[in-house]
């Protein structure tokens, strides 16, 4: 249809005008609807405020729903019981940050600038933490992310805790496993430069797997919320790996694993705790002969996990996850913290937190002198069958 | 060389996605002269209307060659509706108005839905059932997947039958005289309201059509992702001559072929970037695109 047309206008300012407008339209990605409950500004009484900030929405949502159902939990086991400080009650806030960092660092801003909360819990995924700690420190609250696994989250400051292991550990257990258990030789690692998460446990898994006298073929890049794989998999293919790292979070993980498949690359694919999410399960039949590294494994018989299990199940109808159970467990940290500081001001609860040592529901949870806890990491074969995904235990490996 | 092959074959499964969603950009921009910035969240509503009448059917559970042409028609249905109303409240009241004025509507439409569209589904992707249980044919090593093949063959079909459309109907010929001009033609007793709000129709429908298509091959969809699809859409119907219909199909093969190549070498993270230099590129060295011409734009 190159018929012409009676307008005064030539086609080439009209055409130049619409790259204009293309860039206009580009930039409205990075806008974004926010959403602002007014500030709870009233005085909270003899109520302990603590805040929570998560991923609700978006792409990270399966990760901020289990940290907030996990949070949620711990905050009404703690109050049914009694309370802490001679019957003071926990009251929990929480801020959707929407699966973006700056949206992390204004709900953090937010929950101790105007909520006045005593202490922050969250981020799952590390770059929104990282996104958020400065904020934290700079105000002297602490903050205790959960689940977030890249190393730096931590050195942010004196104020910042967490209560998993770190993905240099966890790059090794995954070497190692993959070297020791699958027999592989040479690996390929598909990583998610936009994540810090993804970026750090490439390198960690490079560094062990090369040290065990591996082959690690050079990293492939791709970027959240990208859709095809099929270039890059084609690629990783023609260069006949005997398994493949996938270092990103389990929206991607799900398409590369069947596209990979799709593609007829059949070798073990592996990826860190960031696939644990809900939509991995779109992965469907391809999601067989994957291995994931976690933190903690539902099937442990101890009772303390049985327990806790058992009460999320009765509360929310489905079993937890390990972000749910780590979220748990920060709550409990915070708590104990506070209980031995007998106060809610900010550096004596730091200084209590830093001296941290109880049990948990994913491991004995002693603070070391980075604000790390070491804790052992368990290896699990995820598999697929009638709409469900199973993540079952296949070891344990200690740190050190 | 089965590597080569296999990158091919990849590119041209991407590259009919973008001819699919080209063709409605240069159909409505070939009869209004409008770029249609909307087109791709369009496509992203023939998505969710897909999911959302696929899940009715249950059809993860019970996949079927016949649920999934209900859920096609269902889903281009909805959106030749949502295409008229948007041409009918949107675009025609500035239509007399210049060209940039329609061109900024359509940018403040196309936000609209992308944004309204994260207040009603919510921002966090979806998945799409599997309606047709996903094959791959496998032939010397190079594979394709039964839904790829079927993309490229309904971005082929849809071609020739635009082509048809736009040049042996009556209605065709009443869209050629529209967009050449439309107070004349309003004058020879052609209803022009009526053209381009089918225009609008056939439009959005094919859009629609494109969306569950592509949904089926990849399966993740969210408010957002007709945004860069659309653009990457226009990219590919302003390379191959915009108002042209081969030439979207020729622009979106070259741009898949493209991205598919970037994506192959080390640096994969600049695929995007590449195609809108290759929108500026193709803005200065040859405005009109590869099929288009460039004098008749001139008159």
């Amino acid at each position: 249809m190159e018929s012409s047309t009676h307008t005064e206008r030539p086609a080439r300012s009209t055409v130049a005008t619409l790259a204009a407008l293309l860039v206009i339209a580009a930039t409205g990605l990075a806008t974004g609807a926010c959403e602002r409950r007014p500030g709870a500004a009233e005085d909270a009484g003899g109520e302990i405020l603590i805040g929570m900030y998560g991923s609700l929405t978006g792409d990270g949502a399966s990760f901020g729903q289990s940290s907030k159902e996990g949070t949620e939990l711990a905050v009404e086991h703690i109050n049914a019981a009694g309370g802490l400080l001679g019957g003071r009650m926990y009251r929990l806030l929480v801020e959707d940050d929407q699966s973006r960092p700056e949206e992390a660092s204004n709900a953090v801003t937010k929950l101790i600038t105007q909520d006045k909360v005593i202490a922050v819990l969250g981020e799952v995924a590390s770059r929104r933490s990282l996104a958020a700690a400065p904020i934290a420190q700079r105000y002297q609250v602490p903050m205790i992310t959960p689940s977030s696994t890249n190393e730096r989250v931590t050195e942010v400051g004196d104020y910042i805790f967490r209560v998993c292991f770190i993905d240099p550990f966890q790059g090794e257990v995954l070497a190692k496993f993959a070297f020791n258990d699958l027999k592989a030789r040479k690996v390929a690692i598909l990583k998610d430069i936009q994540q810090d998460y993804s970026v750090g446990l490439t390198d960690s898994i490079s560094k062990h797997f090369a040290a065990l006298g591996g082959q690690v073929l050079p990293p492939v890049s791709y970027t959240s919320g990208d859709a095809d794989f099929k270039a890059i998999l084609t690629q990783v293919r023609s260069q006949k790996p005997d398994a493949v790292f996938v270092t990103g979070y389990y929206p991607e993980a799900a398409i590369i694993t069947r596209q990979a498949r799709e593609l007829g690359l059949n070798v073990p694919l592996l990826g860190g705790d960031g696939w644990v999410g809900d939509a991995l399960k779109n992965g469907r039949e391809a999601l067989n002969n994957t291995y994931i590294s976690n933190h903690y494994s539902g099937d442990n018989p101890d009772p303390i996990v049985q327990d806790f299990v058992r009460t999320y199940r009765e509360k929310f109808g489905r079993d937890p996850d390990s972000i749910a159970a780590l979220a748990y467990d920060a709550v409990k940290v915070l708590t104990d913290a506070i209980t031995r500081a007998n106060g809610t001001e900010g550096p004596k609860i730091r200084d209590a937190l830093a001296r941290t040592d109880l049990p948990g529901i994913t491991g004995r949870l002693k603070m070391n002198a980075k604000r790390n806890v070491d804790k052992p990491a368990v290896i699990q074969e995820v598999t697929y069958a009638n709409g469900e995904v199973k993540f079952i235990y296949r070891t344990t490996i200690n740190p050190g | 060389m089965d590597t080569l092959l296999q990158q091919v074959i990849n590119g041209l499964s991407l590259g009919a996605i973008y001819a699919l969603i080209a063709l409605g950009y240069t159909m409505v921009y070939g009869v209004l002269r409008l770029i249609n910035f909307a087109h791709g969240d369009v496509y992203m509503l023939g998505a969710f209307a897909g999911y959302f009448i696929a899940n009715a059917l249950n059809l993860d559970r019970n996949p079927s060659i016949l649920g999934t042409i209900l859920v096609t028609i269902g889903a281009m249905g909805v959106c030749a509706i949502i295409g008229v109303l948007i041409e009918r409240l949107a675009y025609r009241p500035v239509r007399h108005h210049s060209r940039l004025t329609s061109l900024i509507t359509a940018i403040g439409v196309s936000l609209l839905l992308e944004y309204g569209g994260q207040v009603v589904f919510g921002a966090t992707p979806r998945f799409f059932p599997q309606m047709i249980r996903s094959e791959t044919y496998s032939l010397g090593g190079v594979q394709i997947t039964n839904q790829n093949l079927l993309i490229i063959v309904v971005a082929v079909v849809v071609m020739f039958g635009l082509e048809f459309i736009v040049h042996r109907t009556k209605i065709g010929k009443a869209m050629r005289a529209t967009s050449y001009n439309l107070a004349v033609a309003k004058l020879m007793g052609i209803n022009t309201d009526f053209i381009i709000a089918f225009t609008f129709a056939l439009g959005s429908a094919l859009a629609a059509a494109g969306g569950v298509m592509v949904a089926l091959a990849i399966p993740r969809i969210d408010p957002l992702m007709g945004l860069m699809t659309g653009l990457k859409a226009f990219v590919a119907a302003v390379l191959g001559g915009i108002g042209n219909i081969p030439g979207a199909m020729v622009g979106g093969v070259l741009i898949g072929l493209m991205e598919t190549w970037i994506s192959a070498t080390s640096y994969s993270t600049y695929r995007d970037a590449v195609a809108f230099a290759v929108l500026i590129l193709i803005l200065l060295l040859r405005p009109a695109g590869i099929m288009g011409t460039a004098a008749t734009e001139k008159v």
